[in-house]
């Protein structure tokens, strides 16, 4: 049966997931069309934790990797097949467009190769943009640029939620997934695996899937693959208010250089703009500071393409981290253990591979003896849960009819009413923190960043889920918001 | 659907909304409605259990919730309706205000004239950009102060306070007394941005340091707040190299500044000042938009609650007034600017006088601390009014009542300046 009974782990299971990333929730997704038994630990409170929250969120088009590279086949394909899975789980996309922005003619040069590149991989619509016609479509960019790429089929989705969806819709399906529970080893005999450790219990199985993001080169030597290792790749971003929002109307890059794809602007799937990521490497895979040098550089490297962006319309900044394996992505069976399959080391386009990476996973599967009969009764949709605000009247009349939370607003930059919240905590691998919710629904997102919905957020939580407001977190074990008030406090005007 | 009217309905049941009901009803109006989201009234008030409300409207000193109840007691003998629980979603032009509640539904009330009160939020740590981590414990000073008071929660045990607005130092004193430790304020100006009496109240009394031209430059730990890194800044706010310190603490509170909320405003496409974050108004607090009026900390960041009382008065009597047809519109308006030394000034815009009043209000903001200073109003080119004053500081508003035979002599631009005074 599917579920989070967050406290126990089942004795065994046909297959088990490490990680419950964008990768991880993909894959256990994909593996229940079948009849199997899937379990994905996670050592996080929730899924998404890792890089899968903290990205640009762009569903690239795919033009910048090399030819026949894992990279560029599964990027074309998890591009062309995410709208209907969109649609299928309540993903929040919007087909934007991007602009690689040249600035001289040196890099339309590059340009043009990016364009050929991008045709042997099978992107379609691909065209370059002469100034004008980039400045017509993109009034705010500088109009020093030379020119641009434009990709029709780029497109923005917010990261959590199809994290989110993925999950949900593999916990509908019969999958359990296990929050705040590491795996701590992987035991193997003869050389294939046998078994999973955790605090909760040991897991026995024939098949792992390493999913474990920037923890994939050490959840692989685990197991006593040390085939490749990860080097974390720091990228920081600032999210600036939606009252700035014309500045981009599409992706905009810079041309790329030879480590990342550079600085961009970008709207956001909810209507923000954000700007980011540098690149730099660092060691601990736990860090997500963002620091002031960071910080600067990428408003530098955003004014390059947009000059006026109003530092001052800041609403947040926040870091996340590529785990770097090489040039391309780690699939496919470990070459040193039996029953081990790697879905690591994806760095960027791995938003965009994650639901092609899972079709290649399941195969791995399958070619390593894991029996695949279709389950008849896979159900491949979410619910569709109404976002009030973007209803008709009489639509939010009839919601309030049914249920009078649909009438309280508790989130007043975004609109959000407290039976959304309501929803995303009751939902299958639902929200259970502060950033749960706010990551969900977004109460907490919008300019005032929870200063005013916060505590309302946090009674409904302790509410809902039967525990006390001292109890409620804002993420991690260690992470609890309040404390109760001490005995003997002073009254304001007591003192003398 | 039907359609209910008021004469004049106000958004935000703080305390500019339900002096503006009262305001409305004292200038003849039958049917006025209060629209309030919270499940009571008094808005930010019901928080504010400290003393110093009242001082200049009722000449006594009370708590915010003091200060809020005899409004509330007010409100209920003028026959006022109030909605609670109820967001207001949008508002359009002849007055039509959707709102919606769990009891109501979705509603749209015909208002014969709006006055906007919605009061104003707090800045937030994304919006000044301290880096570092995101861990629990850092929150804006108000947010912990509505736990505290009204939930009877602590955010934390060992604090470190940034900025030094009048929020964050009520805090520093509330978190002393509940037992916690409040290691220090941290302001990046190299002055205060609270009122004087709360520095020596709450800092002072209490033996909280107070850090001019510091500011915090990373916030640590994973899990809860760690700690923190300070600097000292320069005068363009930069860290300066070598002057860095760390110091642990369970909890982050800012207080670095109040943002007036005008999601419904601007979307109607009311004109905007841009340095008060609130519209630009007349001296009957009506804005660009025919009929709509904005009175309270949702027009101008207020430091006293007896001015916006008095302020939101005027807008609720104005309100009233225009919805019998007694006051005019926004046409022929003279622009009055904010000159050197006036970082604020409203209202922004004057109307010829209806012929009733004989003054009008101003309120100012300074750039920068003086003392003493000569507040002085150009018109065009000449200095028609001017006045002496002792101190001037940032954080407290200057008020001045000017003649309206002053204000009217035919000049097309009206500046305020505050310059030095020689002693
Ligand atoms: C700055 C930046 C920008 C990016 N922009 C884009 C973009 O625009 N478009 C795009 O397509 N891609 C983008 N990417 C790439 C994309 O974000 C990643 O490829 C993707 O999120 C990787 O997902 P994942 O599931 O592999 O890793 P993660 O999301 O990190 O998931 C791994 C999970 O494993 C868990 N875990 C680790 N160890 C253990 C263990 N021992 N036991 C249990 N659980 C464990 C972790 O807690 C984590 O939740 C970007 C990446 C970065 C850093």
């Amino acid at each position: 049966m599917g579920g989070t009974e967050a406290w126990s782990v089942p004795p065994r299971a046909d297959v088990v997931v490490i990680g419950g990333g964008i990768v991880g929730a993909a894959i256990a997704r994909e593996l229940s069309r079948y009849q199997l038994s899937v379990v994905v630990l996670e050592k996080a409170p929730d899924v998404a934790a890792g890089t899968s929250k903290a990205n640009s969120g762009i569903l690239h088009a795919g033009f910048d990797a090399e030819p026949g590279s894992w990279k560029a086949r599964l990027n074309v394909r998890g591009s062309q097949i995410y709208a209907q899975i969109a649609e299928d789980l309540g993903i929040p996309r919007r087909v934007i467009g991007s602009l690689v922005v040249a600035q001289n003619a040196d890099e339309m040069v590059t340009l043009e190769a990016l364009r050929q590149r991008g045709i042997s991989n099978g992107v379609v619509g691909l065209a370059i943009w002469d100034r004008d016609q980039v400045l017509a479509h993109e009034p705010h960019v500088s109009p020093e640029i030379a020119g641009a790429l434009w990709a029709p089929s780029a497109a923005v989705v917010c990261p959590f939620l199809a994290t989110a969806g993925f999950a949900e819709n593999a916990v509908r399906n019969g999958v359990q997934i296990v929050t705040e529970c590491p795996v701590t080893a992987v035991e193997t005999e003869a050389g294939a695996v046998v078994a999973v450790m955790t605090p909760r219990g040991r897991i026995e199985t024939r098949h792992v899937v390493n999913a474990a993001g920037v923890f994939s080169g050490h959840v692989s030597r685990m197991a006593g693959d040390d085939s490749f290792s990860i080097t974390p790749r720091k990228g920081e971003y600032i999210l600036f208010d939606k009252a700035v929002s014309h500045l981009a109307n599409s992706v905009l890059f810079p041309t790329p250089d030879k480590i990342s794809k550079g600085i961009l602007v970008s709207p956001t799937v909810h209507g923000n703009i954000f700007i980011g990521p540098n690149a730099s490497p660092v060691e601990d895979p736990e860090d997500q500071e963002t620091t002031p040098e960071g910080l600067a550089a990428i408003v530098a490297g955003a004014q390059r393409i947009v000059p006026d962006l109003p530092v001052q319309a800041a609403i947040t900044e926040f870091a996340g981290l590529r785990a770097v394996a090489g040039k391309d992505f780690v699939i496919g069976p470990s070459p040193m253990v039996k029953g081990l399959v790697h879905a690591a080391g994806i760095q960027s386009p791995g938003l965009t591979s994650a639901p092609a990476i899972a079709e290649v996973i399941v195969e791995s599967l399958r070619d390593t003896g894991l029996v695949l009969r279709p389950r008849p009764e896979f159900n491949p949709t979410n619910p569709k849960r109404p976002k009030f605000i973007e209803q008709p009247v009489d639509v939010q009349a009839a919601l309030i009819a049914e249920n009078p939370l649909y009438g309280r607003v508790i989130c007043r930059c975004e609109t959000i009413t407290e039976a959304e919240i309501v929803a995303a905590i009751r939902a299958p691998g639902g929200a259970r923190t502060l950033d749960g919710v706010k990551r969900r629904v977004r109460p907490g997102c919008g300019r005032c960043q929870g200063g005013f919905c916060g505590p309302r957020v946090t009674a409904i939580l302790a509410r809902e889920l039967g525990i006390a407001v001292t109890e409620v977190r804002k993420d991690s074990a260690g992470s609890r918001l309040f404390f109760p008030r001490s005995q003997g406090a002073v009254g304001e005007n007591e003192h003398a | 659907m039907h359609e209910p009217y008021y004469d004049v309905v106000t958004i935000g049941g703080g305390p500019a909304g339900m002096a503006a009901a009262l305001g409305a009803r004292e200038a003849g109006a039958d049917k006025v409605l209060i629209l309030e989201r919270d499940r009571e009234l008094g808005g930010i008030l019901q928080q504010c259990i400290h003393n110093g409300f009242g001082l200049r409207r009722f000449q006594a000193e009370l708590t915010g919730p003091g200060y809020a109840h005899r409004y509330i007691e007010m409100v209920e003998k003028a026959g006022i309706d109030v909605w609670l629980d109820t967001t207001v979603l949008a508002t359009a032009p002849g007055g039509a205000v959707s709102c919606v509640s769990p009891t109501g539904g979705p509603q749209t009330v015909r208002a014969g004239a709006v006055v906007y009160a919605m009061g104003c939020r707090e800045r937030t740590r994304g919006a000044i950009r301290i880096p570092g981590s995101r861990p629990a414990g850092v929150f804006t000073a108000g947010a912990a102060q509505r736990m505290v008071n009204m939930e009877g929660y602590l955010p934390g045990h060992d604090v470190v306070i940034i900025g030094s607005g009048d929020i964050g130092l009520i805090m520093a004193r509330r978190m002393t007394l509940e037992g916690a430790r409040v290691r220090a304020v941290f302001e990046i100006m190299p002055y205060s941005n609270g009122l004087t009496r709360n520095i020596v109240q709450c800092l002072n009394d209490f033996s909280i340091p107070l850090y001019l031209s510091h500011s915090v430059v990373a916030v640590h730990g994973h899990d809860r707040v760690t700690g923190v890194t300070v600097a000292q800044v320069d005068s363009h706010f930069a860290p300066v190299p070598g002057t860095e310190f760390e110091l642990p603490c369970d909890c982050v509170l800012l207080s670095v500044g109040l943002i007036p909320e005008n999601e419904l405003t601007r979307s109607a496409g009311i004109h905007m000042d841009s340095v008060t974050g609130g519209a630009v108004v007349d001296q009957f607090r009506q804005t660009s938009a025919q009929g709509f009026f904005a009175a309270g900390n949702v027009l101008h960041v207020h430091d006293l609650v007896d001015w916006v009382s008095r302020e939101a008065e005027t807008a609720g009597q104005s309100a009233a007034r225009f919805a019998h047809g007694a006051l005019g519109g926004t046409g022929g308006a003279l622009a009055v600017s904010a000159g050197a030394g006036v970082r604020t000034v409203v209202p922004q815009r004057l109307v010829p006088p209806t012929g009733d009043e004989k003054s009008v209000r101003f309120y100012f903001r300074a750039t920068q601390p003086l003392q003493p200073a000569i507040l002085a109003l150009h018109a065009d080119d000449n200095v028609v009014w001017q006045r002496r004053l002792r101190v001037v500081k940032p954080s407290e508003m200057v008020v001045a009542d000017i003649q309206v035979a002053t204000l009217f002599q035919g000049a097309e631009n009206l500046t305020f300046t505050i310059s030095p005074a020689t002693e």
